[in-house]
């Protein structure tokens, strides 16, 4: 994915109307009318948003002359998951080591009681 | 691995943090080792392709702790801080800072240990200096976190594909 591309969609992504745009439109199809109801905002700021949400290739128009439905267009969201997954890597990789470490330290510490014998307390320790 | 499976959660609560949070299938003494004893932590800490290969600790509040990693094609990265709380096997706070920072400020790292039934779950929450710098460390490559909104980025895409599935 192209960087501008992965830019226009995370700046798309940074406002909680246009989310919330997308949110609706994943339900299905709506006019800039439907989609301004929820909003209490007027259709001009509606449609800027939509501009938005347009160039960066989420939100695509129907041609129906007569009404022109907006449509969710996931291929960019889930290319921009995919690069933000990979992002995530650099913890999600440390804390699999962490856990292979945890198992190992806890196999040990299961050894070293077994071999001292519960103390008269109980605790094992 | 995908994203959305993934068991490690991160999420961006304020426009200055990112907060992570993974449960860990061992009790919390020990997982607060694993975070605060060097022959530990040069057995997990880094990024894929990174190693730790200096990793000093000094644990009291106001010692110093200082990580040098070394990467691919002899990438070198330094990062260090001073421990401002030690509560062990509870919590543990400490300022952060890259030798080669791009953003202004310290970072403020709290880990925060809850075990419950041998388990532990650990949520370390990032406070950058100022919203700027955390959303270039967002930006990173090795950025430490999704945010928010690709959470509900991640909640959308299922009920997209539900939706599609559902359709006649």
């Amino acid at each position: 994915m192209g960087t501008e591309l992965l830019d226009a969609t995370f700046a798309a992504l940074a406002d909680p109307t246009r989310r919330a745009i997308l949110a609706r439109l994943a339900a299905g199809e709506a006019t800039v009318t439907e989609l301004a109801q929820p909003f209490q905002m007027s259709q001009p700021a509606i449609s800027k948003h939509l501009k938005v949400l347009e160039r960066a290739g989420l939100v695509s128009r129907g041609r129906d002359a007569q009404r022109r439905p907006c449509r969710l267009e996931a291929r960019p969201l889930r290319e921009a998951t995919a690069w933000l997954a990979g992002y995530r890597d650099y913890w999600a990789e440390s804390y699999q080591r962490l856990d292979a470490l945890l198992d190992e330290l806890q196999a040990v510490d299961q050894t070293d009681a077994e071999r001292r014998g519960a103390r008269p307390d109980g605790t094992g320790r | 691995m995908t994203g959305v499976d993934d068991p490690l959660v991160v999420h961006t609560p304020g426009d200055r943090e990112i907060v992570l949070s993974r449960l860990f299938e061992a009790p919390a003494p020990l997982v607060f080792a694993a975070f605060t004893r060097p022959e530990l932590l040069v057995r997990w800490y880094g990024a894929r392709g990174w190693r730790l290969a200096e990793c000093d600790v000094d644990l009291r509040v106001g010692g110093r702790w200082r990580f040098v990693s070394l990467g691919p094609e002899g990438a070198r990265m330094v990062q260090a801080g001073v421990y401002r709380q030690i509560e062990p096997p509870h919590r543990l706070v400490c300022t952060e800072l890259f030798d080669d920072q791009s953003y202004p400020g310290e970072t403020l790292v709290s880990h925060e240990f809850y075990e419950v039934a041998g388990r532990t779950t650990v949520t370390t929450t990032l406070l950058y200096a100022t919203a700027q710098g955390r959303d270039t460390v967002l930006r990173y490559p090795m950025a430490r976190g999704v945010g928010q909104s690709y959470t509900r980025l991640a909640d959308l895409l299922r009920s997209t594909t539900t939706t599609r599935g559902e359709q006649p």
